[in-house]
């Protein structure tokens, strides 16, 4: 089990690698609905050694949630835009494999700073971390709007791993609090591109601070 | 002993592993296909022909293919096959066996730039520029495993790996050594061994002015470099069985790679010149995070 939670971070890592790699929107969608979906996986096997029915429900409504609901919202906001699949980069791929690169080995290096190598906590902080730096830098290297929706939901990712590292047992009602705040945020992010490309016929980020009458 | 028959299974075997690719290939494209022993033929053929020399080479362009021929069976001797031992072990090797790699390819580069063509010049350049990046994620690769296994040599590497202790990191060594082993021996995402279009060719292009036995020396060298890669990304996955059961297990887990090689290459294009890049470097970040990983030692 404590080698099966090791293999999950390792792929919500590898993950964020292939979102900086990937070139198609749609494909972006997918993966990270994939890591959503494992984070609420990970979710079961922290925080403590038992399952509580605590645990399990909130599992599952992350699962659903970032798993299943946030993708088709997504492709949903994507077809009434009807933009093409291809991204735009503010940032070229080998800069990004290289900055993403120096992202893992500083989460490494602020992990350490907080616990034994040895630990569990250890390596979900790394994996909080990076989750965490590579949801920022799609905020700001990614062109199109729905871009930094992803990079937001890879930042919450994030955010939700390092509370696995700390066992914090929160209780059902601050967890649903937390996710219901994603939901919203997402859903009013969805509707807000939807506005933005109704205005201005494109949802690229850098066009928008151009004046217009 | 049995170190002696695996060395002499690689020098012998290895064109068939070419023999089996472009077999998959024609059968995907709907074609009979050479028959699976062409290759052998072909060196055959190359053997028998007289040799063609330019007048603006000089002596390093005939020496050239045996060097290159000469370090890879060197390499050979280091590589272990099916869990058992190499011919040659000894602490360090497997810098050595980066080395004479190396040494290969800077032969076969100074063949190409004693022609003169401005043609191989930039076949050359390109080799050169593809390969700054595979060996260093080679180089992080064998880190890796030589932390892991507490030596310094191929050997005992590949004695200590079995797929019982499989590793997230081991997986990750395993894709990253795919992708070196798709861009040392030239197959598709990387270069097109079929194609002869001035833009797109990489290696062809440095062995375009040899002939004859040079010509079906470098061939040899490529089938055994290609096998010698096989065999080291297969070795990392071998479960503990019995002695006979490994070498069945190796050998069809040999045919297994080169299949799949077969495969990517019936479905795939090749990519986009800037792209293969992209391609290396991912590989490098794959061996790069391994390599993180055991550092710090979690695994």
């Amino acid at each position: 089990m404590n080698n099966f939670s090791y293999f999950l971070m390792i792929v919500i890592m590898l993950i964020n690698f292939i979102l900086i790699a990937s070139n198609n929107l749609r494909n972006c969608i997918k993966i990270v609905a994939f890591q959503g979906a494992l984070n609420g996986l990970l979710s079961l096997f922290f925080p403590g050694e038992n399952l509580t029915l605590t645990t399990i429900i909130i599992s599952t409504i992350t699962f659903l949630l970032k798993g299943l609901f946030f993708p088709m919202f997504l492709f949903y906001a994507l077809k009434k835009v009807a933009i093409g699949k291809e991204i735009k980069h503010l940032i070229g791929y080998k800069t990004s494999l290289l900055i993403s690169l120096l992202a893992l080995v500083l989460s490494f290096f602020l992990a350490y700073h907080l616990f034994a190598p040895s630990q569990i906590s250890f390596f979900i902080i790394t994996a909080s971390v990076f989750t965490t730096f590579i949801g920022l830098f799609i905020i700001i290297s990614r062109v199109k709007a729905i871009m930094q929706v992803l990079g937001y939901l890879v930042l919450e990712n994030g955010i939700a791993l390092f509370s696995f590292a700390f066992l914090i047992h929160q209780p059902l009602l601050v967890e649903i609090g937390i996710l219901l705040d994603v939901f919203v945020a997402v859903f009013v992010m969805g509707i807000t591109i939807f506005y933005i490309n109704k205005e201005f016929d494109h949802i690229n980020t850098h066009k928008l601070s151009q004046l217009k009458d | 002993m049995i170190a002696i028959l695996h060395f002499f299974l690689a020098l012998f075997v290895s064109p068939l592993l070419f023999g089996i690719i472009n077999k998959i290939k024609a059968l995907f494209a709907g074609r009979k296909g050479p028959p699976i022993l062409q290759l052998y033929y072909t060196l055959f053929k190359l053997w028998q022909k007289s040799r063609v020399y330019s007048k603006t080479t000089t002596s390093i362009f005939q020496f050239a293919p045996f060097v290159s021929l000469t370090c890879v069976i060197c390499a050979t001797l280091i590589v272990p096959f099916a869990g058992q031992k190499a011919l040659l072990s000894f602490s360090g090797d497997l810098i050595l066996f980066i080395y004479l790699l190396a040494f290969s390819r800077f032969s076969i580069i100074l063949s190409a730039l004693d022609t003169g063509s401005s043609f191989e010049g930039m076949g050359a350049s390109r080799e050169v520029s593809f390969s700054i990046f595979t060996e260093i994620t080679l180089l992080l690769s064998f880190t890796v495993c030589a932390i892991k296994a507490q030596t310094l040599s191929l050997s005992g590497i590949y004695t200590y790996f079995s797929l019982q202790m499989l590793h997230p990191t081991l997986l990750l060594i395993g894709l990253a050594l795919i992708i070196v082993l798709l861009t040392e021996s030239c197959r598709i995402p990387i270069d097109d061994p079929n194609t002869h279009l001035e833009l797109t060719m990489i290696h062809e292009v440095m062995v375009l002015d040899h002939s004859s036995t040079e010509l079906g020396i470098i061939f040899y060298t490529a089938y055994l470099k290609l096998w010698l890669f096989i065999s080291l990304v297969t070795g990392l996955f071998l479960p503990t069985l019995s002695f006979f059961l490994k070498e069945f297990y190796s050998l069809g887990a040999i045919v297994l790679l080169t299949s799949i090689i077969g495969i990517i290459e019936s479905v795939m294009a090749r990519f986009r010149f800037i792209k293969i890049f992209d391609f290396i470097l991912t590989g490098l970040a794959l061996a790069f995070f391994a390599f993180v990983l055991q550092v710090v030692g979690i695994l």
